[in-house]
């Protein structure tokens, strides 16, 4: 992709659910892009200003759920001047097919970008069938 | 916005109201023509000086160029994104390119103490105010 364009600005999507959390704050969605390869699928998530340690990734009943938590410490004295974006927690859940691995799930994060790579079973990867 | 709220639970969203009531704030002047809309910006004041963060998820700190000239600070960079080769891309939100963003602060700022640090995807600049443009107090007789 090398196009020499501006970058646009995407406004943070806010999640509105039916259910409230026990502790009142906004939730928002980060930009995710989910591709796949031959062995795994990978789902890249923008979550800018959460550590390592805020991150919760766990798979229940073929639900993927991600959430990413800031430290809102490293605000305090600051006063909000002008502000263009807000901040939040990030939160996502994708439903995952049968043909992914649920055991075996790996993530890192770096500069703020979350990436989880999901290898696919064993019988979900192409196999080349020999003809005798 | 003191952190005198005494409900701890509330903290947060009360922040996430104070960033909201400030969307509409004028306090950034417009600045040289080359003010592009990437990366969007908080400012906020911490005492006598200025505190600019901003999102940048994705870019590392070899990738974004910070020059200051007198009040107006240029961020200019690239963000880029890799895809393997074989992919097959089912979703994709995020995006890449170019930005090239100026701005220009209200208030003099010291250029020798200017710092930044770009850590988690979150670029952070401490713009120290110069001496000469600090109010002065005055005592009561």
């Amino acid at each position: 992709m090398a196009r020499s364009q501006a970058l646009e600005v995407q406004e943070k999507k806010e999640i509105v659910g039916k259910e409230e959390a026990t502790v009142p704050a906004r939730y928002f969605l980060p930009n995710t892009d989910i591709y796949e390869t031959e062995d795994a699928l990978t789902v890249i998530m923008e979550v800018p200003g959460v550590e390592k340690n805020d991150i919760d990734v766990h798979v229940e009943n073929d639900v993927l759920r991600i959430e990413a938590k800031i430290n809102f410490a490293k605000y305090e004295g600051l006063e909000p001047v002008y502000t263009e974006y807000n901040v939040g927690h990030f939160a996502r859940s994708f439903t995952l097919s049968n043909k992914l691995d649920q055991q075996q799930i790996s993530a890192h994060l770096d500069d703020g970008v979350l990436t989880l790579v999901l290898r696919k079973a064993k019988e979900a990867q192409p196999r080349q069938i020999a003809i005798t | 916005m003191a952190m005198l709220f005494p409900d701890p639970f509330d903290t947060l969203l009360q922040f996430q109201q104070a960033l909201d009531s400030f969307r509409t704030s004028s306090w950034l002047g417009s600045g040289p023509s080359a003010s592009g809309a990437y990366p969007p910006l908080n400012v906020f004041r911490k005492g006598d000086d200025v505190v600019v963060i901003m999102e940048v998820p994705g870019i590392n700190k070899s990738e974004i160029r910070v020059q200051v000239k007198g009040n107006t600070i240029r961020l200019s960079g690239s963000k880029s994104i890799q895809y393997g080769e074989k992919a097959a891309i089912h979703r994709r939100e995020r995006r890449a390119g170019n930005f090239d963003r100026a701005i220009t602060v209200p208030v003099e700022i010291d250029p020798d103490g200017v710092q930044a640090e770009c850590r988690d995807g979150i670029l952070a600049l401490y713009l120290p105010r110069a001496e000469r443009d600090k109010p002065k107090t005055i005592a009561i007789g």
